[in-house]
């Protein structure tokens, strides 16, 4: 920052005599040369960030999550080849027994994502604490990820975005996907497809904290990773599929 | 000399002379509009230092915003939008005399920023799905 600056530095006594040296080193007026961080907060690689989804709750008709997401990410909702889905209701159906089950399917946040192994640039990343986002300055559109990832969680923006939140950027030529609600969960709130839903059928929290609720919830009932085979470690679990 | 000559030597020297007048002219490139928000107090640096080096801070903090998650720091893209937006759009891109686009048609340094991100100050967006065309 302040090697643009064009000020002349003041000389080595005035910077000695200043009182201002012991405070931070000020190399100019209102230039430091080690900032003070600011009241900022930052992701913790302590922490892990998951999902379970209860599906024996999930009701078929039900798309409260779906409209939810698309309502906070400014998404148009349509669900066209070429259109965003961040967030999508999947019916299974079992052929032999006939039973049915509603599940949500949204970026699953693997341990190790496959999106990121592929990625040509390094724009498809993990944060510390476990949620895998795009970094659209980097993202060349190639969409690699779209096809490395088993889930179909990633969707490519294909026209020009004008309304968008202005904490959730979106844009033209980019891929995206589910990115856990991370400007929310960052202020301390809920994704907003926990929030929204009416059955409280899908719990947040963190995995790596074996007292969170998510982490007691875990331990009690029975989950799966959807694809364990492939051994990505998914941070979304699902009961009752 | 003929009077036609004489008459060629007028014109010149009037369109010369009209041609110097235009080059002076302030208005030939419109000086950038300054839009600020005075309630929201001073901004983050003094003028100076954010006209050479607001992109090197922004494109600094966004990497650390993205990456490591890091909020509420000095420097934000939306900080810049909530005190820099024009009272009537709301938005500091649009036209000449909007905050960002007025400095940058100046400078002719091409801003692209707000092909993703989101030109107007959070309050004036619409909360309503159907943003995608």
């Amino acid at each position: 920052m302040s090697d643009k600056e064009q000020k002349p530095l003041p000389g080595r006594r005035a910077l000695l005599s200043g009182g201002a040296a012991a405070l931070g080193l000020l190399v100019a007026p209102g230039i430091r040369l080690i900032e003070v961080a600011g009241a900022s907060t930052t992701a913790s690689p302590k922490v892990r960030w998951g999902l379970l989804v209860d599906t024996t709750r999930c009701t078929p008709e039900c798309k409260a999550c779906v409209n939810a997401c698309n309502a906070e990410n400014h998404l148009s909702g349509a669900t066209a080849p070429t259109d965003s889905q961040w967030l999508r209701k999947v019916e299974l159906k079992d052929k032999r027994t006939g039973r049915t089950a509603s599940v949500p399917v949204m970026c699953q946040h693997c341990a190790k994502p496959a999106c990121v192994d592929v990625c040509p640039t390094g724009a498809s990343f993990k944060r510390a604490d476990g949620i895998v986002l795009v970094d659209r300055h980097a993202c060349i559109g190639c969409r690699y990820c779209m096809m490395a990832c088993p889930y179909k969680a990633r969707s490519f923006v294909h026209a020009e975005v004008h309304d968008q939140n202005p904490e959730v950027p979106r844009g033209k030529g980019c891929v995206e996907g589910c990115n856990l609600c991370v400007h929310r969960v960052d202020k301390g709130q809920l994704p907003t497809c926990v929030e929204a839903c009416p059955n409280q059928a899908m719990l947040f929290g963190d995995l790596n904290d074996p007292n969170s609720a998510l982490s007691q919830r875990l331990r009690t009932i029975a989950t799966t990773q959807v694809r364990a085979d492939l051994g990505l470690d998914t941070g979304v679990r699902y009961h009752g599929i | 000399m003929s009077l036609a000559a004489i008459a060629r030597t007028l014109l010149l020297a009037a369109g010369l002379a009209g041609l110097a007048g235009f080059a002076s002219a302030d208005s030939r490139v419109p000086k950038p509009t300054i839009q600020a928000d005075p309630a929201n107090g001073t901004c983050v640096a003094p003028a100076a230092e954010m006209r050479r080096n607001h992109m090197d801070m922004l494109k600094h903090q966004r990497d650390k915003t993205l990456r490591e998650g890091e909020r509420g720091a000095k420097v934000s893209l939306n900080g810049c939008i909530s005190c820099h937006a024009g009272k009537q759009s709301g938005s500091v891109v649009g036209s000449r005399q909007e905050f960002c686009e007025s400095c940058h048609a100046y400078a002719a340094v091409k801003l692209d920023c707000f092909e993703c991100h989101q030109p107007k100050a959070g309050a004036q967006v619409a909360k309503t799905a159907g943003g995608e065309r």
